[in-house]
Order: C-alpha cells, then structure tokens, then sequence
C-alpha cells in the first residue's frame, strides 16, 4: 500500500493537478486494493473481465492471476480456483447464451458539441469508474472530475447520462452497474447547463457505484 | 414357438414406443430382426461415431425418422475444440442414397454445412421435420436452401444455433404454395429477417402453432401476425421493445387477448418493464415460460407477472429473480415441474442473487418438480437434505454452485451429505450434475443409491480414484459420465474395462489419467474408441512423441462399431 501512495503522489508533482480526490483507484469499487497493480496503468481486457468475478468475496483472489487454474486436482480443503477468469468452461453455460445476453451492450456515445460519435462496448467495464475513465481516454480534452467530464480548456462540464430501454434519459451512476449495462442503449455526455431536469444526487463520493 | 404371420408381430412391436424395448425385441430371434428392422420408422442415434450411416441405412431402409447427437455434451462450454467432428454430411449423404422417404431429422451439437443443407432439401420430396439444436458450420443460405426446396415443410426448428448470416431472403425463399408450417423457430438469427415476407408466411400457414421470432422482429410486426395466427400455441416474441405509442401498445395487447390457445412464451430479448402488461391478459394460461435472455426484467416487474401464471409447469428465469423472487414462485406456481435459473452475469457476480432459500421455498411449494437446473451462489447440506424430502421425484437435479470446490458455508463441510440425501430420496433419477466442494463421500452415495441414473456430471470433485471407481462399480444404468478436473487417474480409468462398453461414452478433462492408462484401455478394450485431444500451443514444447506418462488433458471414450474414425483431426489421436 505504501508503495501505491508514493506513487500517486509523485504524479500529482509532476502533473500540478489535484489527482489525489480524482485518482481512480483501480480495484473493485469500494473494496480494496488489489496487490501489485499499478495505479496509472489503462486497464486492458483481461484485467476488467477479472474484476467482475466473484463480487465481494474474491477481491484477494484476483491479484494472483499467474496461478495456472487447471493444475492439479482439487484438495478436500476447499480451494477455489485463484483467478477465476481462467478456468474454461465455467460457470457451464452455453455460448449462445453467453452471446445473446452480452451483445446487446455495444452503446454508441455522443457528446454535445462533438461532430461524431463513439461506440463502447459496456461488458468491458467492471463499473462506473472505468467506464469514466474509458470515456476520459476516449475523448482525451477530458478529465474525470467528481463523476463527472471536463474540459480543462474551457471548464465546461459535461453529466454523463443515458438512454433506457424504456426510452428514458436517466443520469448514469444511480442504478447498480449490472442494471445499468442491461437497460442502457446509447449515452450522452450532456453539458451541465442542459442537465437541469435530471436532478443530480448530492455527490456522495462512491456510495452509488459498484 | 407358436407360428405368427409377421405382420402380426409388426402389428404387436407398433405397441412397443422406445427405442430401447425395439432393441430388444429385435435380438431375440432372426425372425423377429427381420421384421423389426424392416417395419422401424425411427431411429436415434446417441453418438454420430458409434455406427456408420451406411450400416443404419442398410439395416432400417424404412426409416422415416433419425435423430444423430454429435460432439460429446462438454463442447457446450468449449471444452471440445473447434473442429473436434461430428459433421452431418455423411448422415445426410448415406440417407439420400439409401432411405430417400426420410420425412424427419433432429441433429444435436453437429457440424452442418450449407452444403448438407442444400442436399437435404433436394434428396427427400417428402421431407416434413428438421430440428437443429446447438448445431454450427451452416448459413441463411442453407435455410433458403430448405425453404425453397421442402415442399411439405411441417416443422423448422432451429434452437440455439451458430448461425452466419447472409441477409434476410431466406424467408422469402418459401414459395407462396408452402401453406404446411406447424412450426417456426428461428429464434437464434442474429441478422434482419423481411417482416412483410414473415408476416404473409404466417398468414398463409392456417395450421401455424408455434411460432418463435428473433431479435429482429419488431413489436409492430409481433403484433400484425398474432392478429394473422390467433391460435399459437408457443410464441416467441421478438425483440419486445416498444416506445411510447400508446396506439401500438394497446394494439399489442388486444392482440395477445385474442390469443386463447397460448401456453408457452419465450424471447423477450430486449423486453423492457414497461412492455410487459401487455402479455398479462394470457398469463393465466400459460404452462411455460422463458425469461431467461431478458435480464432488464427484474424485480418487481418480474415478481408482478409470475403472480398472474398460475398454471405454469416450466419456467426458465435469470437469477435477477432473487431468493424473494423464487418465493413467489413458490406460492403461485403450484404445477411446476421444471425450473432453470441462469445466472445472469455469466462471469460470475450480478445484482440479485439465489442461494439455497430460494430453492428450499420451491422445494416446499412445488412438489411436482421433477426437473431442475440452478445456479446459485452458495448451498448447504441442510438446505438439500429438506429438498430432498420435499421433492422425491426428480428425474434431472443439476446444480451448479458458480464458486468451484466452495463448502457449505455455514458449516464449512463438503456437501457430500446434501447430494446424498438426493440420491437416496429420488429413487427415479436420471441425470445429475454436482458442484461445490465434494470428497469420495458423494460417490459412494451415488454408486449406492443412483440406482436409474443415466448421465452424470462431475467437475472439481473428488479426493482419489475411489471415487470413480464407487460410481463405475455402482450405478449400473450409466450412460454418460463427463468428469473435468477431478483427481482420478489410471487406476480408476482402468479398474472396469468392460463397463465403458456398457456406456454410450465417458468424457475425462484436467483429470490424473496418463497416456499408458488410454493405451491400455484401448488395447483391453478394441470396441471401444479411445481418443486423446491434444491442443498444443507454441509454447508447448513437448515432442511429437509424449512419454506414457504424460498426463492426458482430455480423453473421450466411446463405444462403438464403427471402428477409429476417418474424418479425425491432427489432434485427435484414436488409440
């Protein structure tokens, strides 16, 4: 840990932001630190596929991932496997199904001003946190600040919100991620000024991430 | 032996409906093969490489129904790889040679080419039936190639599938004559399908019963042909989104109201809450349903609509329904006979989740159940030992806690006891898949107590090769037994030989078996195929020739007739 911190301090140094209130911290949402990661390194695939196994009670299991899942049997003392992103097969749950119930979650992004949009794919990310931070190199005049995008030049802020299957424009972050992916259609980084109808939360810090 | 024309005995093995009493019956004497093999109209076939077609068409030139499985059962969950076999051609070719009055074909986890497909439209004139179930390797072409070609075409049903998508013409390839469809399932299409082509399909199929559309389907066209076929027995909705037209929407549902013969619903592949009242008018009827690819229903929504569904036997659901949930389930659906809870992040965590309350309540409320698939977070022996009590009818009980190895988490013990408990109280099981942390203890329940069980499935169990050898030594109606990651070796492969020829096949991945051990079975047992997959990667430095013992990654084994088949690839090597 203490590695973690001198480390995130030297940034701010170098860089002359605030970083440590905007630092995304690299472990599940709300839970600890994983050993070993580095803090300002993007996060590739594997990486954020590893993160949504296993929920709260797998967060030491996920930093080991060069343990080789399929050696050996199984002890009687209970040991789950260390990474659970490797083990083929499991859970046993046919491909189609694993297809259908994930291609849906391509989303196209617009930002208001931008004269193209982008497409993300939303099962890539463990939570809201990457998410933001995915949209932040995506769009890279922004910079995450309290859930929210801005643009350093000018200072304007812009909300992320998103469309609903029910066709609603909803602020993001106040559903539970899994929900979010599953009823999300497309997103759009609203400028503030425009946001007034969606009433934002009285930001809480990561109370409604997960 | 009394004197009996054969068409009386004909007449007599009409009665006999399984396939395995016509087996019998047909070793008894010369006489009575002839007259069986001459009047049988359907065959199943459990494994592609376990006989030749040639040799069926041969023995069955009446046949006017075959059903071929291909790839072992483990290929669902890519254990198997790619292009392991199990291709349909050669089925397809021996048939139009041999047995042109085929009307029927059911093909399970096969390779079917477009090619294939184009064959079968062009070489059986009285084609009515084709059923393809997690079958790959074909297109929108090859469907064009049935649509245009089947001219008595009853019955396409295509369920889970990889299928390429070549655009939506196919539809259109049924000729304006074609008026026979029962049946349409093309649920697993990816691509756009022509809604004015679907829409005067169903309108002139008055016969049309079910009828399962896929993603691409819009609301609007659901509900143009519910207005053409009011009498649907099994409807697929399409995508279910809908926006806010309240024209359209109370359409939708004056259109589902007509539908009085409505029993069984699926799809709902984009189905929002907002959507789903518009089906309640039919709930009552309903005796299955299948909600499990529509993970923006939870909660609430889903508890409403489950209320309303009194009747219903068959429910497939995501685990978005929560123990709560299930609870419900519980108290209203007081028939229910088959329950399937998936998990809806397949990597493991979602929002709701069910543990073994959700299916204690069941259990209680439901004591018709006989099937049930679940996959739950966490289970406990005294949860199973109750369910046992309460359900001693199960004839398939498959659980998978999604943690592998994990113990009962209140006691910290295997769950030996719980599964034994099932075992032992549900005297008419069939199939059975275990997970969690297990000992040899389960296995010596289940040689003991498994007396009728057919089809076994085991992963991250097991202490020593005692426990695969309690089950080989015990349950002797074995057919299938898949095992992945469980300390059994060669002692245990080895300890009965014979048994293997008793078993349609026997499946071993990341288990303890070596090369000596398969080298050894297969010289003891020459009716048996025994074949070692070996997937190598760059990496892997092993030589061409692997010591004995090298451990094998995967062996499957299967009895068969056939001898080594011709069509294995590089990797595949048969002993």
């Amino acid at each position: 840990m203490s590695t973690d911190t001198r480390k995130s301090s030297t940034e701010s140094e170098v860089s002359g932001l605030d970083y440590e209130e905007t630092e995304l911290k690299l472990g599940l949402p709300g839970g600890s630190r994983i050993g070993g990661s580095e803090p300002e390194r993007k996060r590739g695939f594997a990486e954020t596929v590893d993160l949504s196994l296993g929920g709260e009670t797998c967060a030491t299991d996920l930093g080991d991932r060069s343990t080789d899942s399929s050696d050996g049997p199984v002890s009687g003392a209970g040991r789950p496997p260390a990474a659970k992103a490797q083990v083929v097969g499991w859970p046993p749950v046919r491909s189609f199904r694993k297809n259908a119930l994930k291609s849906c979650t391509y989303v196209k992004v617009a930002v208001d001003g931008a004269p193209y949009l982008r497409k993300v794919d939303l099962e890539m990310y463990g939570g809201y946190q990457q998410l933001l931070t995915a949209l932040e190199d995506m769009f890279s005049c922004f910079t995450v600040r309290n859930k929210r995008l801005v643009d350093p030049v000018n200072g304007t802020e812009y909300v992320p919100t998103y469309e609903d299957k029910d066709g609603d424009w909803m602020l993001v972050g106040d559903v539970p991620w899994k929900m979010f992916v599953a009823s999300c259609k497309r997103l759009r980084l609203m400028k503030s000024s425009e946001a007034v109808d969606l009433a934002p939360r009285t930001p809480q810090g990561s109370t409604n991430t997960k | 032996m009394t004197y009996f024309p054969e068409e009386v005995v004909e007449h007599i093995f009409d009665f006999l409906e399984s396939h395995r009493h016509r087996n019998t019956v047909s070793t008894v004497c010369k006489a009575w093969y002839r007259v069986e093999r001459l009047s049988r109209r359907s065959v199943f076939v459990g494994n592609c490489y376990a006989v030749r077609p040639e040799r069926v068409v041969v023995r069955f030139p009446g046949v006017r129904s075959l059903s071929v499985k291909g790839k072992p059962h483990f290929a669902d969950f890519n254990l198997v790889p790619h292009d392991w076999g199990g291709f349909a051609l050669p089925w397809i070719e021996a048939f139009a040679r041999g047995c042109p009055g085929l009307e029927e074909l059911r093909l399970k986890r096969m390779v079917v080419s477009d090619e294939s497909l184009e064959l079968l439209a062009r070489s059986f004139p009285n084609f009515k039936v084709l059923v393809l179930v997690s079958c790959e390797g074909f297109s929108t072409d090859g469907l064009a190639a049935i649509a245009t070609h089947c001219r008595v075409l009853r019955e396409l049903d295509l369920q889970e599938n990889e299928v390429e998508d070549r655009g939506p013409q196919w539809l259109s390839c049924f000729p304006d004559s074609c008026t026979s469809l029962v049946s349409l399932n093309f649920a697993c299409l990816k691509g756009d399908v022509n809604a004015g082509a679907l829409e005067r399909l169903v309108a002139r199929c008055p016969n049309i019963r079910t009828l399962r559309l896929n993603r691409a389907v819009s609301v609007d066209s659901l509900s143009k042909i519910l207005a053409r076929a009011p009498h649907l027995v099994d409807l697929g909705t399409g995508s279910f989104t809908m926006d806010h037209r309240a024209e359209a929407y109370h359409r939708l549902m004056n259109n589902f109201t007509k539908c009085k013969s409505l029993k069984s619903l699926s799809g709902f592949w984009d189905a929002s809450p907002r959507c789903l009242p518009a089906v309640y008018p039919i709930c009552r009827n309903l005796t299955g349903l299948n909600l499990s690819y529509a993970p923006a229903i939870q909660g609430a929504d889903l508890i409403k609509l489950i209320r309303l569904c009194l009747k219903l036997q068959r429910l497939w659901v995501l685990d978005c329904i929560g123990d709560k949930g299930l609870a419900v389930v519980a108290s209203t659906c007081k028939e229910l006979q088959e329950l399937r809870v998936f998990p809806s992040d397949v990597c493991g965590a979602g929002t709701a989740v069910v543990t073994e309350e959700g299916l204690v309540a069941i259990s209680s409320g439901c004591p018709k159940l006989n099937s049930l698939l679940y996959f739950c977070h966490q289970m406990t022996n005294a949860a199973l030992i109750t369910i046992a009590k309460n359900c001693p009818h199960f004839t398939r009980f498959r659980l998978c806690i999604l943690d592998p190895g994990k113990p009962d988490p209140v006691t910290n013990q295997p769950l030996d006891e719980g599964f034994g408990a099932i075992v032992q109280s549900c005297k008419d099981l069939r199939r059975l898949s275990l997970s969690g942390l297990l000992t040899d203890q389960v296995f010596l329940y289940i040689g003991m107590y498994a007396e009728c069980l057919e089809m076994l499935s085991i992963a991250f169990a097991g202490d020593s090769d005692k426990g695969m050898m309690y089950v080989l030594n015990g349950c002797k109606n074995m057919r299938k037994l898949e095992i992945r990651d469980s300390p059994f070796g060669d002692a245990a492969l080895l300890e009965d030989v014979g048994k293997y020829e008793t078993m349609r096949s026997l499946w071993m991945s990341s288990c303890d078996i070596t090369l000596r051990g398969c080298k050894t079975l297969a010289a003891k047992m020459p009716r048996l195929n025994v074949e070692v997959i070996n997937e190598r990667d760059e990496s892997d430095e092993m030589e061409e020739n692997p010591s004995d013992l090298h451990r094998v990654e995967k062996m499957y084994v299967y009895r068969t007739v056939a001898g080594p088949r011709n069509d294995a690839p590089d990797f595949v090597w048969t002993l």
